[in-house]
């Protein structure tokens, strides 16, 4: 077990976060997103980050997600499933026509697999969603009983940001409801896991049937600031 | 003189009747998501979302939101017996491993063959994936709900999709606020008619060659 994982301040927690660095964020919308970790990162001033995340919406004033970063100039790259609703204009999509972010869209499903595969060492996996679209351009090509399947290659982090419950010392998780969404896969796939939580207890506390991420995938803990 | 489209409620009632009993069903964002108020109170459909959910119910309250609740469209459910929660990996592999019965999403473009288009507008320059594409290779049918015509009028039902395709031959049937059709083998059969629309009136709003069904009727729902 390594020692000390329970850190002050979520600011302490990111403090090594370094420029250029790949980051994966979890949350489906509100659920499971940590918002006391991205509001650190906005103060700890990282630049030029990759953030793996499911969407991008526009930026809003009372919600700590991928869309502040992005207008705190501190993005060089989204890969992601969703910006913003069809019509809709939004800081990302501005920088993106200027050249100055690169986005990389990927179905949810690809998304999740990519990560998953990352997080359990292989070297990537034969998929069917994609083929016969733009996600099939310059993919390596199988037929396994008839049916064709395009290679998705391990996607992986520097640094994964996730959401949970409830956390023990030793980093085992729980989570409620949709809050689980990427973030078990993230915590998984990433060099370095920060975890995020509303409630830290005492060892023993969590029933070890209802963890859901093992302390093994998590690095890092803090306790979501009040009011986040 | 213009005539009367069907309206969004209508087309979600048609859907609705599409479900079958005990099935498994993903609805996607805007029409498709109206068909859950128009099921029949003795048919049990169990409903799965991207979000990680299986068996969730209507919207919640605004007094009665959980905040840790939401289906893929960002919206607050309600607390109903039976739920299942799970991680996106898992809400994926369920949808690929063809767990999920039907699907129902909203289109851009339907080719005479079953292509979809509905993640890009290539004007934007930047699409909207999500779990679209998943859902079309993984769901066993899948149901588009959408206008006949886009705003200008245009057929979007064509020949080849012109949009980026989301998946190709993955669409069974379609129902628009103009027609029910089928995508059978052999082209595209119209199999029920708007009320006071003639066949000719629908096939100048669609380019492919429309097959009329022989038992062609009247919207049923």
């Amino acid at each position: 077990m390594k020692p000390g994982k329970v850190y002050p301040t979520a600011l302490r927690a990111v403090e090594d976060v370094f420029d250029g660095a790949v980051v994966m964020l979890g949350g489906f919308g509100g659920p499971g997103l940590p918002q006391s970790l991205v509001k650190a990162l906005i103060e700890q001033g990282a630049r030029d980050l990759t953030f793996i995340c499911n969407t991008c919406f526009e930026p809003k004033p009372d919600e700590h997600d991928v869309a502040r970063l992005v207008d705190h100039g501190r993005v060089r790259k989204l890969i992601t499933t969703f910006i913003g609703r069809p019509n809709q204009e939004m800081p990302a999509l501005d920088l993106w026509r200027r050249g100055k972010i690169e986005i990389e869209m990927v179905p949810q499903g690809i998304l999740a697999e990519r990560m998953r595969a990352a997080a359990t060492g292989l070297g990537g996996i034969f998929i069917p969603n994609g083929v016969g679209t733009v996600f099939e351009d310059g993919q390596e090509k199988r037929t396994f009983d008839g049916q064709e399947y395009i290679l998705a290659t391990p996607l992986k982090a520097d640094f994964a940001l996730i959401g949970a419950h409830q956390a023990d010392p030793l980093g085992n998780l729980t989570y409620r409801l949709t809050q689980r969404n990427y973030n078990p896969t993230m915590a998984a796939a990433a060099d370095v896991t920060i975890a995020e939580v509303r409630e830290l207890v005492e060892t023993g506390e969590i029933d070890p049937e209802r963890v859901v991420t093992p302390g093994i995938y998590v690095d890092r803990l803090v306790v979501a600031e009040r009011g986040i | 003189m213009v005539k009367e489209r069907l309206g969004r409620d209508i087309i979600a009632m048609r859907v609705a009747k599409e479900l079958p009993e005990g099935a498994v069903v993903n609805l996607g964002i805007g029409i498709p998501t109206l068909v859950s108020n128009f099921v029949a109170e003795d048919k049990t459909v169990g409903y799965h979302s991207e979000s990680g959910v299986l068996n969730y119910g209507s919207l919640a309250e605004e007094s009665e939101r959980d905040y840790d609740l939401i289906n893929a469209g960002g919206q607050f459910l309600q607390w109903v017996p039976g739920m299942a929660f799970f991680g996106s990996e898992e809400a994926f592999a369920m949808i690929r491993g063809g767990h999920v019965d039907v699907t129902v999403l909203g289109a851009l473009q339907v080719s005479e063959r079953g292509g979809l288009a509905n993640w890009m507008v290539p004007q934007r320059g930047v699409g909207n994936i999500g779990g679209a594409m998943d859902l079309a290779v993984g769901a066993k049918r899948v149901i588009i709900a959408m206008e006949h015509t886009d705003r200008e009028d245009r057929p979007k039902l064509v020949k080849e999709c012109s949009f980026p395709l989301t998946g190709r031959r993955c669409v069974s049937l379609v129902v628009t606020d103009l027609a029910v059709i089928e995508v059978a083998p052999e082209g595209l059969v119209l199999k029920e008619i708007a009320p006071d629309w003639t066949p000719e009136e629908v096939q100048s709003l669609t380019e492919p060659k429309l097959i009329l069904a022989p038992d062609l009727k009247e919207v049923e729902l």
